[in-house]
């Protein structure tokens, strides 16, 4: 009984890590654009099917995964300086389709470069299952959690104690007086989607070797990574983080305890909650933008 | 109405009378009758959209709800084919009214969420309720018919398609005049400012939300008989993105911007078959490109720009 609770909440937590990853993506994009990113899943899915291509292309790991990532940055770059940064000041939908056109764009690229096909990576540890207290837990959903850990710290760290962390704080809670004292505010916008894609690349990676992966495999990670920043508040990254948790863990709950079929629709069931009785998520500002 | 509007009725009265003679085969009719379904819906939703500024995420949910009560209840319960469609119509009334108040009190992006988890929802809820639906594979749906007529050429399908759309474009534009869309636009202009002056925001933004939820159904029962099939992802998620981005790529508050870009976005996806394994990339591409160059959308930017050579210094 115990033992089936805890192997719920151990895979609750791994996948609700990853979650919280492109939550915190949303998030920092948020923070410096009001823009939500609906490519942001899409990053997921470069970080996960290039890592799989490079390895296969011969690559060693350690240098295929950070090339893997460093692509996803790049594609992130790119995504604000192309699309996001020449439509300044369009309406929230507008942006909305923007960046919906450039997940149309980078799946069928994704397709057309890499192929169709569910991939995997190998897992740290070789995918040996090992018993805590009845429960098993794969090395990768250690990994998965210990790396999340490490990011989460070093982003705070950044943000703390960096003068860019500290403009791009400044520039989320005001850009304009952010302009004012000279912090160069289209310069922490193309930073936070270049962190944007890096996180989901690094997301990606994580999972793949216990998801496994494929060119639409960013759909539905980034709509519960959206979720997952909703749910604790849109710009925060302390309720990314929370968001996340609750997500994966109400998911992996509902599908040992009720059903499995509607594990998919959790994420959605808890946003509605959450925004009828909170309309500004658990840990968010109340600065609701208008069309 | 204004005299560009009537003018506009007019145009539009023409072409769509215009059209059946110019239609030469049934693959161009069905494209035909697609446009004019897509249109309808787009009508309602930019009237959400766009004149009351309140985004939905959504609305393929209820396109395919109403399909499927058309579907389930003339397949399985031998009802008639418009009763089914007014159950339908009259389920997605009953269910709109009571998510409307709750969500639409969010603004912007939390508005777009919750109609976007809304949407998700029913789509997932249609793909598992397997019994009942049919499941991912979907389901058949029998004909259409009307107290013993049976719409079977694709030109009476196409007459009653292109009627819908037409009274549904008129009523819009009456709507619009009316006080109802002067209080619109207050209201999408500031709310707390609406409601100083006297307007009752939330009612006003429930009524638009119901009534564009009871046309997707509407036009959802339609389509499943027309196409004689029904699968959930008329329901997904992806087909409430094609609607709102049919809608702003139109134009916002632009009635006949929403017709244009429902044709377009219902054409275009034809056409760029010839691209094959580029298709995604030259569609998503297209879109961005649009959007970023007439973020206010085609209709509104290219009276923009008639009126800026027009009545230029």
């Amino acid at each position: 009984m115990t033992a089936a609770l805890l192997q719920y909440l151990i895979s609750g937590v791994t996948i609700g890590a990853i979650y919280a990853l492109v939550g915190l993506g949303f998030s920092i994009i948020y923070n410096a654009s009001k823009v939500i990113n609906f490519a942001q899943g899409e990053f997921v899915m470069i970080g996960g099917m290039a890592a799989v291509f490079l390895v296969a292309d011969g690559l060693p790991m350690v240098a295929a995964l950070p090339l893997a990532v460093l692509l996803a940055v790049l594609v992130g770059i790119g995504l604000e300086r192309v699309a996001i940064a020449p439509a300044r000041g369009a309406s929230v939908v507008t942006l909305i389709i923007i960046t919906i056109g450039a997940s149309i764009l980078l799946r069928g690229t994704a397709q057309l470069v890499w192929d169709r096909n569910f991939h995997t990576l190998p897992g740290i540890g070789g995918g040996m299952p090992i018993e805590v207290l009845g429960a098993t837990i794969l090395p990768q959903a250690v990994l998965v959690i210990c790396a999340t850990m490490a990011i989460v710290a070093a982003l705070f760290w950044f943000f703390k104690a960096t003068r860019t962390g500290q403009a791009m704080l400044a520039t989320s809670y005001d850009p304009t007086a952010a302009l004012l004292v000279g912090i160069d505010t289209r310069r922490v916008l193309t930073l936070a989607f270049a962190l944007a894609g890096g996180l989901g690349a690094i997301a990606g990676i994580l999972i793949t070797p216990i998801g496994m992966t494929y060119a639409g495999v960013g759909v539905m990670l980034g709509l519960k990574g959206f979720s997952a920043a909703m749910v604790g508040g849109l710009g925060s990254p302390m309720g990314a983080i929370a968001g996340g948790l609750v997500v994966g863990i109400a998911e992996a709950l509902t599908a040992g305890y009720l059903s499995s079929a509607y594990k998919d629709a959790v994420a959605f069931v808890i946003i509605l909650l959450v925004l009828v009785t909170r309309p500004s998520g658990l840990f968010g500002r109340r600065d609701g933008i208008s069309l | 109405m204004s005299a560009g509007q009537s003018a506009g009725l007019g145009l539009l009265a023409v072409i769509l009378a215009a059209l059946p003679f110019v239609l030469d085969n049934p693959y161009h009719f069905e494209i035909a009758i697609l446009v004019c379904l897509n249109a309808t819906v787009c009508v309602g939703l930019n009237l959400l959209i766009g004149y009351a500024g309140q985004i939905s995420l959504g609305h393929a949910g209820f396109f395919a709800l109403g399909g499927y009560a058309s579907a389930i209840l003339t397949l399985s319960y031998d009802w008639p084919p418009l009763g089914a469609l007014a159950a339908g119509a009259l389920g997605v009334a009953v269910l709109a009214h009571v998510v409307a108040r709750p969500i639409l009190q969010l603004k912007g992006h939390y508005l777009a969420m919750g109609t976007l988890g809304l949407g998700v929802i029913i789509s997932i809820a249609l793909n598992r309720e397997v019994e009942l639906t049919g499941g991912p594979d979907g389901t058949i749906v029998p004909p259409f018919s009307v107290l013993g007529w049976m719409p079977f050429e694709s030109l009476e399908w196409y007459a009653i398609t292109a009627g819908l759309m037409f009274v549904t474009v008129w009523l819009s534009l009456n709507l619009i005049g009316s006080p109802i869309g002067r209080a619109l636009r207050a209201l999408h202009g500031s709310e707390v400012a609406a409601e100083t002056l006297g307007v009752n925001t939330a009612s006003h933004k429930n009524l638009l939300f119901v009534a564009s939820a009871v046309l997707a159904a509407v036009c959802g029962s339609l389509y499943a008989h027309f196409s004689g099939f029904i699968t959930p992802t008329e329901g997904a998620f992806h087909h409430s993105i094609e609607l709102v981005t049919m809608v702003v790529l139109g134009g916002m508050a632009s009635v006949f911007g929403a017709v244009v870009g429902a044709a377009l976005l219902t054409i275009a996806p034809q056409v760029l078959t010839v691209f094959h394994d580029y298709e995604s990339i030259v569609f998503g591409a297209v879109l961005m490109g649009m959007m970023i160059v007439l973020p206010r959308g085609l209709v509104p930017g290219l009276v923009r720009l008639v009126q800026s050579v027009g009545f230029g210094r």
